[in-house]
């Protein structure tokens, strides 16, 4: 989903860095409410936008179509630390990258900063939130939110860029070629992102569901019916962060 | 008992899968190479299309300094703030 350096008309990635620059100030405000909210929140932060760093550089390799692509990864930061946050950890991993990688670019950051963490994270966190509410279970609406998430990523650049080179052409024409390059690679690397969603979350929930309340991806109803995993490493969690 | 064949199984495919694409090493390009192919196309049109990094680090051994660079500022700095990240250790 990285669109390379050079591929967007100036007023276009004006346009795009202008509309991430909105999310990521909205992404900064997020943070420094829920740091001083909950404990620990800027460390996480700082280790899931390494997670996103690593997933979104990682090749995985497609054998049906020869071709290779990776995942998002920005659904399950989204569900876990916040849409708004999603979009913050996205620039910055997405910035290290086009610096160090060649992968993406700098003019094209905006771009791809508003399909990672805008397509991909608030995709993802609306459809973990309306399956959740449909009471369906934390595997499920993990898979679900980032199954159809990681498709959003993609759909989300077919737009963007069909947006910005269509020129003469019909916009849905250059949008379906653009399209039906991405979804034969993509859709199983989608369904990987899905299961890897959807375990990461069951596993966190059976194992450190304090965590999840934390984070308020879980009621606090919860922890007396799923009591802590291990007493002692949730009060270092809880206690971390403070000062003296 | 099932749970642990589930996962002996799916450890078995991962390294399975690992070591196919090493001994093979089928050449698989990113589908970002064909979206880049597709869009330049279009995007020639414009007067845009694929360029150069705006800051080409592939310049002998210019991105290992880089990195080296940006490991000591990232210790140096997590040095700096590791009470404020995590706290006094100890009693």
């Amino acid at each position: 989903m990285h669109i390379a350096e050079g591929m967007l008309p100036a007023p276009y990635a004006i346009a795009y860095w202008v509309g991430a620059g909105v999310f990521f100030a909205a992404g900064a405000k997020s943070l420094a409410k829920k740091s001083q909210e909950i404990p620990m929140m800027k460390q996480l932060t700082g280790v899931m936008t390494a997670g996103i760093f690593l997933v979104s550089l990682l090749p995985i390799p497609v054998p049906m179509t020869g071709t290779c692509s990776h995942p998002g990864g920005t659904p399950l930061g989204a569900i876990l630390l916040g849409p708004a946050v999603s979009v913050l950890m996205s620039l910055i991993a997405l910035l290290f990258q086009a610096l160090f990688f060649s992968h993406g670019g700098l003019t094209t950051l905006g771009a791809n900063t508003l399909t990672m963490g805008v397509f991909g994270g608030w995709a993802g966190w609306l459809l973990f939130w309306g399956l959740r509410r449909l009471k369906l279970n934390l595997f499920w609406s993990g898979f679900i939110a980032g199954f159809l998430g990681d498709l959003a990523i993609y759909i989300g650049t077919s737009t963007q860029l069909a947006l910005a080179i269509h020129g003469t052409h019909p916009f849905s024409e250059v949008f379906k070629a653009i399209l039906v390059v991405f979804i034969p690679t993509q859709w199983p690397i989608a369904i990987l992102e899905g299961i890897f969603t959807g375990l990461v979350l069951k596993y966190i929930a059976d194992h450190r569901p304090d965590i999840l309340i934390m984070l308020r991806v879980l009621p606090a109803s919860n922890e007396a019916t799923h009591p802590r995993y291990d007493e002692s490493s949730s009060t270092n969690l809880s206690e971390r962060g403070k000062i003296g | 008992m099932k749970q642990r064949t589930w996962k002996w199984g799916l450890l078995i495919l991962f390294l399975g899968v690992i070591v196919y694409l090493g001994v093979y090493s089928p050449a698989m390009p990113g589908a970002d190479t064909h979206v880049s192919a597709v869009a330049e196309k279009y995007a020639s049109q414009v007067g845009a299309g694929e360029r150069p990094p705006l800051i080409n680090t592939d310049k002998g051994d210019l991105l290992l300094f880089l990195f080296a660079v940006g490991g000591a500022i990232a210790g140096f700095w997590i040095g700096y703030v590791w009470r404020d990240l995590f706290g006094r250790t100890g009693k």
